[in-house]
């Protein structure tokens, strides 16, 4: 048996000892070991039972993991709670793909992908709807509340649940999310101690005007990596209340700072939980200082290399919606879309486009007369995964064009900002 | 001979050849081309990574900073592990970081993979060792480069 470094109750030796089963012990031999490597005191529970995953394709290399799942479903172990899981990677009735890439994604890439979410169900996944990297919208409901302990994995899920909502969660590896949701257990240390929550970055944010969230967080994320960063300033652009606007502002806002560095927590003076709560007594007294004007977004959005083969070339496929879109930012480009056709005289969105949301927030999408509206622009909507789809040799002759920069930072998809993915839409120049 | 002492992760004792990445070592993106493949050996994939793009790293030891990218790291060095296709040895010059502990500790108790991990090595280490030298690492996590 494993010999601990940190402290465990009896419970949690009876555990590690197999007293419940080989593959609980093995489990927590994993989560134990793992929080040793961190100097973790301790575990702490899990005070919010519904997890979230990352890895929801099932993609056919990562057989380790197939494997570990039958054997906790043949040992009939499940989650605390019910929890969701990051996008599928396929949706071919809105994303069309030709007979080559439907072969290459169902039978070579993601071949596994209905053993796998057979194997999550029994395992303990919400239900056939749980699949979105946005689980903590209020129409999916995985919310934990502030100060709640975590055991997720997904990067831009689990910045916003640290920074937003005020919870605790460390930036999890795949497999280590799901363990943690099983066992009732993280190891304390990171993201889940007072210490580690506070900052080492003061960001001093000079704009002149509200700076576009992707490539604010961008620019944050590339300078702090994986440190905290503290913002002042923002609050003057974004409010001072975490409405809906604010709310889908600081998830793109945050994934960007996940994606394009290492970033698990932020703070922004007079508007996050913390921030509120505590003020600059987050900020360490070494911190270091980056201040953010129009000169340095500018500097940052003009540093990103284009991948595509064909540069000289305008995109032929467009994805909005990673992270998945809020119901408000689906609405708000609805609108931009419609007006901005109607504007140009065009009747359709000049190239193929499709939007992506969480499936409970394209149910209730669905339900509205704006639903009808897009759909007539030519606009599709899916909760497919982009980063899943683009994920592949073939998808890679595209020209894709999005507002994320996560999709960008891992995929060869060209970053263009809100407004300038709306006028090529609508067919107006881009700049 | 230089010598350096880090903190074993995974202890093993290993003598062979150093590849040496710089910079953070994109996880999925290395590993993604040559696992989907079932290939027998790691041509490291990761387009953005010139220190160490397209050379063979299995059997060898990685020397790299961190791990850096998709959350499913960890996973993917599950999987090379699983595959016997691994770098024989990490080599950390900072602090691991969680997604490659996460990774190490799975392959060595979920699939009794005998890969060697070692952190903290420090600036020097990763500032000296060259991709081609041949590194001796021991059990106490010292690691000699010849």
């Amino acid at each position: 048996m494993y010999e601990p470094k940190m402290k465990l109750t009896a419970e949690q030796r009876d555990i590690l000892a197999g007293k419940q089963g080989e593959i609980k012990a093995k489990i927590m031999e994993t989560i134990v070991m793992f929080g040793d490597i961190f100097e973790a005191p301790r575990l702490v529970p899990v005070t919010h039972h519904d997890g979230h995953l990352v890895t929801s394709f099932g993609i056919g290399l990562l057989k380790p993991l197939f494997k570990t799942m039958d054997r906790l479903n043949e040992a009939d172990i499940k989650a605390l709670g019910k929890f969701t899981v990051d996008p599928r990677p396929l949706d071919f009735e809105n994303v069309k793909v030709n007979l080559l890439e439907r072969l290459v994604f169902s039978k070579i890439l993601y071949s596994q992908q209905k053993r796998y979410e057979e194997q999550l169900l029994k395992a303990g996944l919400r239900d056939e709807k749980a699949f979105t990297c946005a689980c903590y919208l209020d129409e999916v409901g995985n919310i934990p509340q502030y100060g709640d302990v975590l055991s997720w994995a997904e990067s831009s899920a689990v910045v916003y649940a640290n920074s937003v909502l005020g919870a605790r969660c460390n930036r999890n590896s795949g497999m280590l999310d799901l363990f943690g949701s099983i066992i009732g257990f993280v190891p304390e240390f990171g993201f889940i101690t007072d210490e580690g929550r506070k900052s080492s970055w003061k960001v001093i944010i000079k704009t002149t005007r509200t700076p576009e969230a992707q490539i604010l967080g961008s620019a944050i994320g590339m300078k702090v990596m994986e440190d905290v960063p503290y913002i002042i300033g923002l609050d003057k652009f974004i409010g001072t209340e975490l409405d809906e606007n604010t709310r889908g502002y600081l998830k793109d806002f945050g994934a960007a700072t996940a994606s394009n560095g290492a970033v698990g927590l932020y703070h922004i003076d007079n508007l996050t939980p913390e921030a509120k709560k505590l003020g600059h007594s987050l900020i360490k007294e070494d911190a270091k200082e980056y201040v953010i004007d129009d000169e340095e977004l500018e500097r940052v959005y003009h540093s990103y290399p284009i991948m595509w083969k064909k540069k000289e070339k305008e995109g032929n496929l467009v994805f909005i919606g990673c992270p998945h879109l809020t119901f408000k930012q689906i609405n708000d480009w609805t609108d931009k879309i419609v007006a901005g056709l109607k504007e140009t005289g065009r009747k359709k969105v000049k190239v193929r486009t499709i939007m992506t949301t969480a499936p409970d927030v394209l149910t209730k999408f669905k339900k509205t007369p704006k639903y009808e509206e897009l759909l007539s622009t030519g606009v599709k909507v899916s909760s497919i995964c982009p980063l899943m789809y683009t994920n592949n040799p073939l998808t890679k002759v595209r020209r894709i064009m999005t507002s994320s920069n996560k999709l960008r930072t891992y995929s060869i998809a060209r970053y263009y900002k809100d407004l300038e993915i709306l006028n090529y839409l609508v067919g107006k120049a881009v700049n | 001979m230089k010598e350096f002492k880090g903190r074993v992760i995974a202890p093993g004792y290993f003598k062979g050849e150093a590849v040496v990445s710089r910079q953070g070592v994109n996880t999925l993106a290395t590993f993604q081309k040559s696992a989907l493949k079932n290939a027998e050996e790691v041509l490291v994939s990761d387009q953005n990574n010139p220190d160490i793009y397209e050379k063979n790293i299995t059997g060898k030891a990685l020397c790299l900073p961190i791990t850096i990218g998709s959350t499913t790291g960890g996973l993917v060095i599950q999987t090379v592990c699983s595959m016997g296709i691994n770098p024989a040895c990490f080599l950390f010059s900072e602090h691991i970081d969680s997604l490659a502990a996460s990774g190490i500790v799975l392959a060595r108790i979920w699939e009794d993979s005998n890969v060697i991990a070692i952190d903290m090595l420090g600036k020097e280490f990763l500032e000296t060792v060259q991709t081609g030298d041949i590194l001796e690492v021991k059990e106490d996590g010292t690691v000699a480069i010849l």
